[in-house]
């Protein structure tokens, strides 16, 4: 079906069934239970969840596939960004055509530079990226103000002159994006019992599109285009020596990971609607990297949780504090209680990107895979075991 | 023809720094064959080196001197640093107000452990990965190094001037024949540079002149073939890392008064000196600091108002621009060597 495989359709439902239940997994503990601050069923996560499982979808189809690390990729985002909220301004608060123009504007943008940076591989294809990015990100602080609004950011204003539609709502106030008329902010709330649930037009705008990026990159994975873009990865030498030139497909694998990105762009200003500079900064393009490592580069399903994983846990690591530290390890003895609270405490509330980096390093150094290699050894260990004991039962008889 | 003189010494300064970060990464790319992405983080400790040799000289006891009271009419409660106590007012101050110059000292030994530490505890395990993961767990060690002097020093940028006799400004423009005041220069900035061009002399002749950076040399030409003649290169490369490190951490000491340390100028100077690395041509030293003098001059320069006003914004890119059009007009770089990093 879909022109899947059975494995692969399996996933997809998988990660369908996962992003479409989303406000009930996120949100296992009551309203009003201490547990609570772990959920992250709120509209506002949720849609980051799968916007950067977007970005983090592109990015591997670039660096899993071909092996190309970019470290400029927060480029692409700010671009679509930027385009959204332009389109926005211009001609309609409607978010279909910002995405699509986003996605355009992005896709030109990854155009121009893929054809530029992609002459050389390596180190110098990251530095080249890399500085691309920043000079992209320098530009937009600083000359291109009229366009991007320097360091405030793109916002909506009350005097935008949208041809479509109007530049004050009736009540004087600026209105809200919406698809069709539908607003990106409706949130339906179920209340059962101590559970609250909240369904958010937004989010599943977002996990609609999240879930046809995801079937695009499993249709590119098991495509001969996406074999030839592992060829590049393996052996690009091998590669030319058989008279193919590698460059086209790299190029397109460029643009098609920056399209991606220039969509997951589009989507965050279509669910708030501004674009500002730092959402280009190297930092930014760092991220994504790491969300690609952390869940596992080249898989299909990696960078989604690779991306879920980061933002859940920057989310919850940087609202803890002291305060909440203390009342979880208040059963402790005093003295060891502030010991222990004392010791986690640069780890989490502003200290998480200590976490982050100490995670990203071990996952480097111990897991190369990232995640999903890790679920796979955990998984052949318990195989084995299962295998072992059925062996060992087996046996017994026989004594 | 003023603004010009002016221009190229105030790139001098930017241009010391570039060059001793990339002469480092040069050389630790050169030896180990490892791209070190947490080089900014090493420069951005050097600076913290400073800070903390300065409060630790400041490190003073409190004692009430009951003949004086402060604003409430108690005792008052006076400050006295240890070093004034030790060695008496006057050379106490002098210690304190020359806490940089000496932190020199200070960082030297700190930063060769944090280099030698780094390169066996890390580095080490990664000289067969791919490129990408040395990048990418160096990227992680750099979050980490920074995040870590962010949690002991706060957010802020911290002063850390430089002693009194050298914060006034030279007046360059009277020797040249110019008008007074037309060519001013900062006299710490003058001590920058001709503190780079030193470390960078002693660099090259320790590379150059001894026998031990004979056999560096040796390694890095052909690592292999030196290793056969039963030369431990292994531990040669490591000390190297070490001096590569303690470069970088000279470079920000002397940064220090010019610029306040703060917890991220590590990842600002980082990605410039990459490209500068990538200019000058991948394992090259010379090739690494000719690249850094003129890519700190062409800054300065960008930064002139003329040029400003004809291309807006030029001073923001400059140094990209030059990285892209050197890296595909002449892809290995000013002085590359043939085979280096070339696919």
């Amino acid at each position: 079906m879909l022109g899947l495989g059975k494995k692969d359709l399996g996933l997809l439902a998988a990660v369908a069934a996962l992003t479409l239940l989303a406000p009930f997994l996120l949100n296992p503990f009551p309203s009003d239970s201490s547990l609570a601050q772990f959920n992250a069923g709120y509209p506002d996560l949720m849609q980051r969840f799968v916007i950067f499982g977007i970005f983090a979808i592109g990015f591997n189809i670039l660096f899993g596939l071909t092996g190309y690390l970019s470290f400029g990729h927060a480029a692409f985002l700010g671009v679509g960004s930027y385009a959204a909220v332009w389109m926005f301004k211009l001609l309609t608060m409607n978010v279909i055509p910002a995405i699509i123009l986003s996605v355009i504007v992005a896709g030109l943008f990854a155009l121009l530079i893929g054809f530029i940076s992609l002459r050389r591989s390596g180190i110098y294809f990251a530095i080249l990226t890399l500085a691309f990015a920043q000079m992209s990100f320098a530009l937009a602080y600083s000359v291109l103000t009229p366009i991007t609004n320097g360091e405030t950011g793109l916002q909506i204003a009350l005097d935008d002159p949208r041809i479509l539609g109007v530049s004050a709502t009736a009540d004087g106030s600026i209105p809200v994006t919406h698809l069709f008329g539908l607003e990106m902010r409706a949130t339906e709330i179920l209340n059962l019992g101590p559970w609250q649930f909240q369904f958010s037009a937004g989010y599943y705008l977002c996990a609609a599109i999240m879930l046809a990026a995801f079937y695009l990159s499993i249709r590119i994975f098991r495509s001969p285009f996406g074999m030839m873009l592992r060829a590049v990865k393996s052996n690009q030498q091998r590669l030319y020596y058989t008279g193919l030139n590698a460059r086209p497909y790299t190029l397109a694998a460029f643009v098609i990971s920056g399209m991606y990105a220039g969509l997951a762009g589009g989507l965050l200003a279509s669910m708030d609607p501004l674009a500002g500079a730092e959402r280009m900064q190297w930092t930014a393009s760092g991220e994504v990297v790491l969300m690609t490592i952390l869940g596992g580069a080249g898989t299909l399903i990696g960078p989604v949780l690779g991306a879920g994983f980061i933002k859940y846990f920057e989310n919850i690591f940087s609202k803890l504090n002291d305060n909440v530290l203390h009342g979880w390890f208040a059963f402790l003895p005093d003295g060891l209680e502030n010991a222990v609270v004392a010791i986690i405490h640069p780890f989490v509330g502003k200290g998480w990107h200590l976490t982050l980096g100490l995670m990203f390093m071990l996952v480097v150094i111990f897991l190369p895979g990232g995640l999903v290699e890790g679920g796979q050894r955990i998984g052949r260990l318990f195989r084995r075991k299962r295998g072992s004991e059925e062996r060992a039962a087996q046996q017994t008889p026989a004594e | 023809m003023d603004a010009l003189i002016l221009q190229t010494l105030n790139g001098l300064d930017k241009g010391s720094a570039y060059a001793l970060i990339a002469l480092g990464l040069t050389l630790i790319f050169g030896t180990l064959g490892v791209v070190n992405f947490a080089h900014g983080a090493l420069f951005m400790i050097g600076a913290f080196c400073a800070v903390t040799l300065q409060r630790i000289l400041s490190a003073s006891y409190v004692t009430i001197d009951d003949s004086r009271t402060d604003f409430l009419g108690n005792p008052m409660e006076v400050e006295t640093p240890y070093v004034h106590a030790w060695f008496g007012e006057s050379v106490g101050a002098g210690i304190i107000e020359w806490s940089v110059p000496l932190a020199i000292l200070f960082s030297i030994p700190v930063m060769l452990l944090i280099g030698f530490v780094m390169e066996r505890g890390l580095i080490k395990h990664f000289y067969k990965r791919p490129h990408a993961d040395q990048i990418l767990v160096t990227f992680g060690l750099a979050i980490v190094l920074q995040e870590i002097v962010k949690y002991f020093y706060g957010a802020n940028p911290i002063p850390t001037p430089a002693p009194d006799a050298l914060t006034g400004s030279f007046d360059f423009g009277v020797l040249l024949g110019f008008d007074p005041n037309v060519i001013i220069y900062p006299y710490w900035r003058l001590v920058y540079f001709a503190f780079a061009a030193l470390v960078i002399g002693a660099v090259f002749s320790f590379l150059q002149f001894t026998t031990f950076g004979m056999v560096v040399r040796a390694g890095m030409a052909d690592r292999e073939t030196v290793g056969l003649l039963g030369i431990n290169i292994d531990k040669r490369f490591t000390i190297m890392f070490g001096i590569a490190a303690a470069v970088a951490g000279l470079a920000g000491v002397m940064y220090a008064p010019i610029n306040s340390p703060n917890y991220h100028m590590g990842m600002d100077f980082l990605v410039l000196s990459f490209v500068v690395v990538v200019v000058g041509g991948m394992g090259s030293l010379p090739g690494a600091v000719l690249a850094g003098f003129l890519l700190g001059i062409l800054e300065s320069f960008a930064s002139m108002t003329q040029v400003i006003n004809l291309i807006p914004g030029i001073n923001q890119i400059i140094i990209y621009v030059v990285a892209i059009v050197v890296l595909l007009v002449r892809p290995r770089g000013l002085m590359g060597r043939k085979g280096v990093m070339e696919e």
